[in-house]
């Protein structure tokens, strides 16, 4: 059974997206018989590009996409070699991790209700320092550079790409080398770029990758703070899936092609910014520099870090706040009068979205718990790791943009007749848990002291009992955090649950953004804060079973 | 009473050979394999135990009552084993520790885990969590584990390298004595001249000393 | 794999040919309908962004499954478009029964694609189901026309009225200096030059982003018989002059200079709320009264409309050719237009939305219903509504979102 694990899991991670990506790539080249698409032809490919305002769509989407991932990347950096080992990392590194179970969506929406003319730091600034009765007229959000869009991408990619350091740290010499740098005079920062950082950004490269795809693609994030005229592209051909003109459904594959292209440019262009600035730290590295002077730098880097993480709960916090607000003009700081109607009116018909939610998000993290064991203890008896190969395969459905294959399954499921069904939910779901899920639980999986399971051995338990007995209950704490990593994951699928679901299925993230489109601030206010909760929750049970299970046992508090 | 024998075992790190053993442990006598880190003598624990690394090449046979052990998985060799750390269960009690390491068809568990701490030294030790013990405690612990398993052999890795002058003295007597008592072979791995004495002092065998045969 | 998927849409084709349809339910013998419906699941795709119509529509599945033991699941969706794409795609898939949509709320361009692609469920007569639905006796086809002409597309009963509406403007009477009020879109124009930056309109293809063009449209053309015919290509620059020049003049003047476009619809009423805006227009008569009541607009709201008429529509719910709960969604149709429906739907406390029946035809306690309706303060009564103007041909919508995305939307503005 064991065996059969790895070939499972990469049948779960690649075969849906290839079947995805072909499913779109025939109708991008005119290929669809049911639509009398018979002959392959590029001209949809010029059709799309010919559409008003295509350049700048495209260009947006790579712009955007890629001074996200710079900006989240300068800061997590800065904030990491200025700061790693300190008391102050410590604290952070714990305000940071709930940040990434709130939904992007959710993160959006806070930063709206914070920064827009009428939001919430204007209102505490005015009238008495600002003059503004009424709210000015700003272009703060949904500019055309999409520099609101990058803010709130930024602030919800920090958390990820931290976390992700922070896994990789402890396979490298970190703190031995900083020692060795800093007792040649190296500054923090550069002691630790010479000597850690390089280590480091091997292990995290894929994710920085899955950031650009990310960022290049996102619809929801987009649709709220992004710019309209013209919106990016991901947002473009999600518009015309959904167009009543048949042919469009053309474009959109088409699109969908071409979103893949944004997103491989953004990569490659981000390879080559990779090769030049191997090539300066060499060089500065190489001519003795010290740098010692950097304090405004790891105060940037630190500050910055807190900021976006002070940003998330101020924004979650006003969401909250909004849910139960009555009429609430500019400038006021608060609402003139409280009430719940919103929260009576709109939770009785969160119940079944909710029950949906929670099935679906369990079941996808189960399969993908038991199916990421199952890998990894036949690794451990093994003793083969997949290597780096391995680990492309995990991250392949984040580095694929959504769009460009989950429109393919759609129609590739319709064909089949199992779109609308619960299992294809699930299914469409664990495609996207079982990577998150891989890469939480494997570092700490792996990290684990063989020598005790042989002690184990040497006892003369079988490699069944030693699992279920040692093995599993030493890391159920990191066992539970991928989980609840994967529900969290799971909760916070749109697209995927829009279409392979097909409104049968709704979920709490499908009703947020339906009833987010209409723009009522208290409604939205009640759902994203459902949706922000769920996952919370997840989380702090995996923080509390543990405690609670080993309350006696001072070691296990640490072995995680 | 078992005799280990290791028939020309020898262990290779690619091209590299790191040591050739062909030798006989008589029950309570204890081989000790020495040699500065690096030279990959735990890797002869390894073989005998059955986890040794894939990217060692190994050959030899170790026979145990007319067994080769390679042939069998490792949980079934019952060869104990005991490393620098005692690596106490963290999860489990001290004596929820012993339970585990007791063959199923042993009776009257509990009273045999508390007979066990006793013989250690550790009376009413049974409730409580390993990481509250001292050092040499958790070290006896882990022995009386490994004991109570019902081993045909002890492997020692480096087992006293992290205790201090004084305990050190203490548990090695204990060990060595416990091995004497129920007539185990013993192999020892160490980079410690002190203990390999203390061993030969203790119960006789063979050192080989790595660094010395190259 | 091209050869699987080949395969795939081949044997999906198939099917499609030669599964026989089941026994479509004939809106004519009533009680077969009712005993058909009975234990169905009728998934009702209707736009889900606001609380108020959820809520009413949640009433109506509970009233159904009491009466009729018909169950409703609400699928809300963000834009209706994407369930008439649901419709494609089975179609496109070979599923002509068993659909996923059983009854869609719908209007103008969406119904349009619909109909031409004969998406549309019709009787086993080949006729259209709502004028056959017992309640469609009471339906108000003598005084409002764009019940049985959806934006110039006859009706031809394939879609069952549910409401009406009609372009409005709101105001807070509690801000100064806002000036004498517009009376068509030339004196809006004039208004916005000496109050810029206090009105928007959301970019198209926003639904009611696209009526406000449309309605600019219509005053301004020269002649506006043009715009009931399908657009003629040749024709559509000269005919559109009007409409984009003034655009170009309104836009400086806008909210954020016309850099950036509200969202939608309640994206304006929360603009209105802030003071960000000082004049928003609505397609519901009743949103200003309903917002007040939810606590979104101050109680300072008023309405007003051009003498010159503003755009008016009515909008409908359809069924699919596919869909699996035909003879649920009838009933549902049915229910939707009965006076106690229609009373309830259009109290502004619950939704507010005028109602496509005759009220003089009604019986009496049915007519003290909507006698004992107050409308709300914000709420200007159906004598105050102005002249209506006829929906151009949904042709018109597509061309100009088209030219309007080319001008303004590609980021050179």
């Amino acid at each position: 059974m064991l065996r059969l694990a790895p070939a499972l899991a990469l049948v779960v991670l690649l075969g849906p997206v290839a079947c995805g990506l072909i499913a779109t790539l025939l109708p991008a080249f005119g290929y669809l018989p049911a639509l009398g698409g018979d002959h392959f032809t590029t001209s949809h490919f010029h059709e799309v590009l010919h559409v008003g305002g295509m350049e700048r769509s495209l260009w947006l989407s790579y712009f955007t996409g890629l001074a996200t991932t710079l900006i989240a990347f300068v800061i997590v950096w800065l904030f990491v070699a200025g700061w790693n080992g300190t008391a102050m990392f410590a604290r952070m590194q714990h305000l940071i991790s709930p940040l990434l179970s709130v939904p992007h969506a959710a993160a959006a929406f806070g930063l709206v209700f914070l920064i827009a003319p009428s939001g919430m730091l204007l209102r505490l600034l005015s009238p008495w320092a600002t003059g503004f009765d009424r709210p000015p007229d700003w272009l703060l959000l949904q500019d055309p550079n999409g520099i609101a869009l990058i803010a709130g991408l930024v602030m919800k990619e920090i958390p990820f790409l931290l976390l992700v350091t922070l896994a990789a740290l402890p396979q490298t010499p970190a703190a031995q080398a900083a020692r060795v740098a800093n007792s040649m005079g190296y500054g923090r920062i550069a002691g630790f770029t010479f000597t850690t950082w390089p280590l480091v950004y091997r292990q995290i490269r894929l994710a920085v990758f899955a950031v650009i795809a990310f960022a290049t693609s996102t619809v929801d994030v987009a649709l709220v703070l992004g710019p309209a005229t013209p919106p990016t592209l991901a947002v473009k051909l999600t518009q015309w899936m959904s167009d009543p003109d048949i042919a469009m459904r053309f474009a959109a594959c088409a699109g969908a092609v071409l979103q893949l292209g944004v997103t491989v440019a953004a990569i490659l262009t981000w390879v080559v910014g990779e090769k030049i600035a191997a090539a300066v730290v060499k060089m500065l590295r190489n001519s003795g520099h010290r740098f010692v002077r950097d304090a405004a730098l790891r105060t940037a880097g630190a500050a910055l870090t807190g900021m976006a993480a002070l940003t998330v709960f101020a924004g979650l916090a006003l969401l909250a706040l909004w849910s139960v607000a009555g009429f609430w003009s500019f400038p006021d700081a608060l609402p003139g009068s409280f009430n719940l109607r919103t929260w009576e009116r709109t939770l009785p018909q969160l119940a079944g979205p909710l029950g949906t939610t929670l099935a679906t998000g369990l079941i996808a993290t189960a399969i993908a718990v038991v199916l990421t064991l199952a890998c990894l203890e036949r690794e451990a008896r093994t003793g083969r790791t997949g290597g780096n190969r391995a680990l492309l395969f995990i991250y392949i459905p984040l580095l694929i943009p959504q769009v460009a294959f989950v429109f393919g399954l759609q129609l590739f499921f319709l064909g089949l007749g199992w779109d609308a069904s619960f299992p294809a939910l699930v299914f469409v779901h664990l495609i996207f848990v079982l990577p998150y899920v891989f890469l939480a639980l494997s570092d700490p999986w792996r990290a684990f002291d063989k020598r005790f399971v042989w002690v184990a051995a040497g006892l003369g338990q079988s490699p069944v009992r030693t699992f279920w007995r040692v093995r599993f209950p030493m890391l159920l704490k990191p066992v539970l955090v991928a989980a609840a990593v994967g529900l969290a994951v799971s909760i916070g699928q749109y697209l995927p649950t829009l279409l392979i679901g097909a409104g049968r299925w709704p979920t709490v993230t499908t009703e947020a953004v339906a009833l987010a489109s209409g723009g009522n601030r208290r409604v939205i206010g009640v759902m994203a804060f459902m949706q922000m909760v769920l996952p919370f929750v997840g989380f702090a049970l995996a923080a509390a079973i543990p405690a609670l299970l080993f309350r006696n046992r001072r070691d296990m508090g640490v072995a995680a | 009473m078992s005799t280990l024998h290791l028939d020309h075992v020898t262990i290779a790190l690619g091209e590299r050979q790191l040591l050739a053993v062909d030798t006989v442990v008589q029950p309570g006598e204890t081989l000790t394999i020495m040699g500065p880190s690096g030279v990959g003598k735990s890797s002869l624990l390894a073989y005998i135990g059955g986890f040794l690394d894939n990217a060692f090449t190994a050959s030899g046979a170790v026979r145990m009552d007319g067994e080769d052990l390679t042939q069998l998985p490792s949980h079934a060799r019952r060869t104990g084993i005991l490393f620098q750390d005692p690596l106490l269960f963290p999860h489990m009690s001290v004596a929820e520790n012993l339970l585990f390491a007791m063959p199923r068809a042993i009776k009257e568990r509990a009273a045999k885990a508390e007979e066990a701490l006793a013989q250690a030294g550790l009376d009413g030790f049974s409730s409580r969590d390993p990481a509250t013990l001292s050092g040499g405690q958790k070290a006896r612990v882990a022995l009386m584990r490994v004991l109570l398993a019902q081993p045909r052999c002890l492997l020692l890795d480096e087992p006293f390298s992290k205790l201090d002058t004084e305990r050190r003295a203490n548990v090695r007597g204990f060990v060595f004595g416990e091995a004497q008592r129920l007539n185990l072979p013993v192999v020892m791995v160490t980079h410690d001249a002190e203990d390999a004495h203390a061993a030969m002092n203790a119960t006789g065998g063979e050192i080989i000393d790595l660094a010395a045969n190259g | 794999m091209k050869q699987t998927l080949a395969a795939l849409f081949a044997s999906a084709m198939t099917l499609a040919a030669t599964t026989a349809f089941a026994a479509d339910p004939n809106p004519a013998k009533w009680d077969e309908v009712l005993a058909q419906a009975k234990g169905q699941t009728v998934y009702f795709n209707a736009w889900g962004g606001s609380q108020n119509i959820n809520d009413y529509i949640t009433w109506a599945g509970s009233e159904l499954q009491a009466r009729y033991g018909v169950n409703v699941e609400h699928v809300k969706l963000d834009d209706t478009a994407s369930a008439v794409a649901t419709v494609i795609a089975e179609k496109t898939a070979g599923k002509t029964e068993g659909g996923r949509v059983d009854l869609i709320w719908i209007n103008g361009e969406n119904f349009a694609s619909m109909k031409d692609k004969a998406l549309l469920y019709t009787t086993p007569d080949g006729d259209g189901w709502a004028t056959k639905l017992p309640n469609w006796a009471l339906v108000d086809v003598e005084n409002k026309p764009t019940i049985t002409v959806d934006f110039t597309i006859p009706t031809d009963g394939l879609e069952s009225p549910w409401g009406g509406a009609k372009m409005v403007f709101f105001h807070d009477t509690a801000r100064e200096k806002i000036g004498d009020l517009p009376d068509s879109i030339r004196g809006l124009a004039g208004w916005a030059m000496k109050n810029p930056g206090r009105f928007s309109y959301p970019a198209p293809p926003d639904f009611i982003g696209s009526s406000f063009l449309k309605q600019a449209l219509s005053e301004l053309v020269g002649d506006p018989d043009v715009l009931q015919q399908p657009v003629v290509d040749a024709e559509f620059e000269d005919v559109t002059a009007p409409l984009f020049n003034y655009l170009d003049g309104l836009h400086p003047n806008l909210w954020r200079s016309g850099r950036a476009f509200v969202k939608n619809y309640p994206a304006m009423v929360q603009g209105l709320a802030d003071g960000e805006l000082d004049i928003i227009f609505a397609f519901n008569p009743a949103e200003a009264s309903s917002a007040i009541a939810q606590d979104r607009l101050p109680d300072t709201i008023r309405s007003f409309t051009f003498s010159g008429g503003t755009l008016g529509n009515t909008h409908f719910v359809a069924i699919p050719f596919n869909a699996n709960a035909k003879a649920g969604a009838l009933v549902l149709a049915n229910f939707l237009l009965s006076p106690e429906a229609q009373a309830r739907k259009q109290d502004p406390t619950i939704w507010g939305d005028p109602t496509v029946l005759n009220v003089d035809k009604l019986a009496a306690d049915d007519k003290a219903k909507f006698a004992a309706l107050d409308l709300g303060i914000a709420t200007l009564k159906p004598e105050e509504l102005g002249p209506m103007l006829p929906e151009p041909h949904p042709s018109w919508m597509a061309a100009i979102e088209k030219e309007w995305a080319k001008r303004y939307a590609t980021g050179n503005n």
